[in-house]
């Protein structure tokens, strides 16, 4: 580690001496010096992410209600209990992964595809074009109540704005939006794709605009039409922003609660209970804090195989 | 929160962050209760009940109160609550109103982390499973020193609020399913007297539809659909939960009745189907619908809704006997109020005090739980008083801990389910039941019964 690198050195020797120093300085003070460096942000790291995950998986192995003086040890039987089809735990647990499974599966190709050609058509140059921009982001800005509240309304299958609309044009009139599947997946992932695409287009439009202009100028050289210059310039230069939004999607897909617990509540019945619904419901409404701990771990672990794929899928190709 | 967790960070660290949020939560929230279980175990027997003379003149004191009285109610407690603090300088009542469905989560946690209320009010329903938490502790004393009984309340929910024979909690009133109906179209369809039973509302409906309104009663399928099956499984005759606490008979021939007659208001065309959570409320205060079954805490909304002609009229009798589902607001005094002895005396004065003026509370659009409060005249030209005249046909939910969340975890999605026509009534009952039984058991289990 050079100390010397701005200032061109007038003399060799003395840089010499100056480039010495430091290093032995490194040397005999530095064990410490990165970890205080690290501290602030290793606290939180430590009391935030690491303490909860050791304690979390501490909780999963007991059957355990806070508010009661007994947890008793249970070992692994919270675990055995979501595997064991006979157990109460088994059915709602599952139609819950297969809850989040059918909303991630249709959400995230749409927060795909849909965000990529927003930006795309933001990325022209065209009057209003910042007004464009502001509009496609606004929604992401409210909070999942406000939006899930007023989607709410506007969806109900009697007294709802989209269906009196639908009725006046000629359409079906009765669409239960909310009480009934597929319908209601096709309200939550629209209303959701309605909600946060605007970020999903703000972070495309930035890698775009980090594409070398060069790239097109040659690519049009090479007598290069429109379709070929998006697969061979900004198709791959967009696919390290392009794994991010992935990834990002994909978890915020499978972590989606607010609307379901708003607009469906978790109906009907209990098919759009989504698997944070029903931990949230195991642990902070039932009090059954070690069932819901296990359940979150068996959700992480599925998670963490999902993102292995997506890298995987993503991984530099060496040609 | 979903999407609501997204800002910038390395992919790494989100994926930390994303995943592991929910195991954050559940970890910090066990946090507070798991430090010492010997101490909480105590529960309320930390300090000796001070001598009660119903007035407090200790030093000064600061009560922190709670309560969910986010509505129209909430206004007429306020007062309540400045009134008291006017008449006991030394008394000093912080408020905090918490939604009701936020409520029953965030006590338990702030009383176990001595955080939480000294003194506050929460539906008969909930102080079972509150006492078996340890969260609140017993109300014997009290109620002997206020000299109150059976006598100047119904022995149904006199006798609710005791858990392994003790009591947990003073009613403050009692709030019961009442039957709204649209004054215009009763008027337009012909109908000069609100529906009292099966009878007379088969005949109404008909009337309704002729009038032009050809869906006059929408059955909701969510909230306050069980409170509407509860009330006619009590009228068929049945129960809801076996006596010894560990079994669901939703399924029973009274509940499948019940079921069978919501799903059939839907197949009959007396509603139209898939009626979204709310929306027949909205509907109702549209002028859309003539006859909607809620609690009467919704007297004040329904008062203030311009145009809305309405009436209110007792839940009708549609099985064999009267009754109709109800619940009520108690006092309750948690085991952090017991810890300090000047609290705890403060606590008991404040408890009194309103339940003694709960005459005033009858402008909330309950009906105040004490007989000698209502033969004061504190009805007299309230909207709820007919309801009130039913007070005796009025059930209530055993004091059986757990049962809000069985109910919401079991029979709310069945009932859903059966007024949707997505299953069978008998079937959904017995599933719900199956499911409803288990969590009951393994709920005696760690209660210890």
């Amino acid at each position: 580690m050079t100390t010397t690198t701005s200032a061109a050195a007038p003399a060799a020797s003395k840089a010499a001496t100056r480039r010495g120093a430091p290093r032995r300085g490194v040397a005999n003070h530095g064990r410490l010096t990165p970890w205080l460096f690290l501290a602030p942000y290793l606290v939180l790291f430590l009391t935030f992410v690491i303490a909860p995950v050791i304690l979390g998986g501490w909780i999963s192995l007991h059957q355990w209600d806070y508010t009661l003086p007994g947890k008793p040890f249970v070992g692994l039987q919270n675990y055995q209990d979501l595997f064991d089809p006979s157990s109460i735990t088994f059915g709602t647990f599952w139609n819950s992964m297969q809850a989040t499974a059918i909303f991630t599966l249709a959400s995230v190709p749409l927060l795909l595809v849909v965000p990529l050609m927003v930006a795309l058509v933001m990325n022209q140059k065209f009057p209003g074009r910042n007004l464009f921009r502001a509009a496609y982001f606004a929604p992401y800005v409210l909070g999942v109540a406000v939006v899930a509240v007023l989607w709410r309304y506007l969806l109900d299958r009697n007294i709802g704005l989209i269906n009196t609309y639908l009725g006046n044009l000629g359409l079906p009139d009765d669409i239960p939006w909310l009480s009934s599947v597929p319908e209601a997946w096709v309200a939550l992932v629209g209303v959701t794709v309605w909600w946060t695409l605007g970020y999903n287009a703000v972070i495309y439009l930035a890698g775009l605009q980090d594409i070398p202009r060069e790239l097109y100028e040659a690519a049009t050289v090479d007598g290069a039409n429109k379709w070929q210059q998006f697969w061979n310039v900004t198709f791959p230069g967009l696919r390290p922003v392009l794994s991010f939004i992935t990834m990002i999607t994909i978890i915020a897909s499978a972590n989606m609660f607010g609307q379901a617990y708003l607009m469906t509540t978790g109906g009907p019945g209990r098919e759009t209970r989504t698997a944070i619904y029903e931990i949230t419901q195991t642990g902070l409404r039932n009090f059954q804090m070690g069932s819901a701990a296990a359940m979150s771990y068996v959700l992480t672990l599925f998670l963490m195989l999902l993102s292995v794929v997506v890298f995987w899928l993503f991984r530099e190709r060496k040609a | 929160m979903s999407t609501a967790v997204r800002s910038g960070a390395s992919r790494r660290r989100r994926f930390v962050l994303g995943t592991m949020s929910v195991v954050a939560g559940l970890a910090l929230a066990a946090c507070g209760g798991g430090a010492s279980p010997e101490e909480a175990a105590q529960g309320g027997g930390a300090a000796e009940a001070p001598e009660f003379t119903g007035e407090y003149d200790g030093p000064e004191v600061t009560l922190s109160y709670w309560n969910g009285f986010t509505g129209g109610d909430g206004p007429f407690m306020t007062q309540m609550v400045d009134d008291f603090m006017a008449e006991h300088p030394n008394i000093k009542v912080e408020s905090n109103t918490v939604q009701w469905a936020e409520f029953y989560q965030r006590v338990p946690a702030a009383v176990n982390a001595g955080e939480g209320p000294d003194v506050g009010i929460m539906h008969l329903t909930q102080i079972a499973t509150n006492a078996a938490r340890n969260v609140i502790v017993p109300l014997d004393d009290l109620a002997e020193n206020l000299e109150l009984s059976a006598d100047d309340f119904t022995e149904e929910v006199w006798d609710a609020s005791v858990y392994n024979d003790q009591r947990y909690g003073i009613p403050l009133d009692v709030h019961s399913l009442a039957m709204y109906y649209n004054q215009d179209h009763f008027t337009a369809a012909g109908i000069t007297e609100a529906p009292t039973d099966l009878a007379s509302l088969e005949e109404a409906i008909p009337k309704l539809q002729a009038a032009g309104y050809a869906t006059p009663l929408w059955m909701p399928q969510r909230w306050p659909a069980h409170l509407i099956y509860l009330s006619l499984l009590w009228q068929n005759g049945g129960e809801p939960y076996a006596e010894e606490g560990d079994e669901a008979l939703y399924n029973s021939a009274e509940g499948v009745e019940a079921m069978e007659f919501m799903r059939g208001a839907v197949d009959q065309g007396w509603s139209p189907s898939n009626v979204d959570p709310d929306a027949e409320y909205v509907a109702f205060k549209n002028g859309e619908v003539s006859i909607h079954f809620n609690g009467i805490w919704q007297i004040n909304d329904l008062e203030a809704t311009e145009g809305l002609n309405y009436g209110i009229a007792a839940f009708p009798t549609i099985g064999e006997e009267d009754a109709v589902w109800a619940d009520s607001h108690n006092f309750f005094i948690t085991k952090q109020a017991t810890d300090d002895e000047n609290k705890y005396a403060a606590a008991q004065v404040f408890v009194a005090w309103i339940s003694e003026q709960s005459g005033e509370w009858a402008g909330s659009g309950m009906i105040p739980a004490r007989q000698s409060v209502r033969d004061s005249g504190a009805l007299e030209g309230l909207p709820q008083a007919v309801i009130a005249e039913k007070i005796d046909t009025m059930r209530f939910l055993p004091p059986i801990p757990g049962v809000p969340t069985v109910q919401g975890e079991a029979l709310e999605p069945a009932i859903s389910e059966a007024v949707l026509g997505n299953a069978e009534p008998e079937a959904a009952m017995t599933t719900a039941a199956e499911q409803a039984s288990e969590l009951m058991k393994r709920n005696l289990e760690s209660f210890g019964g």
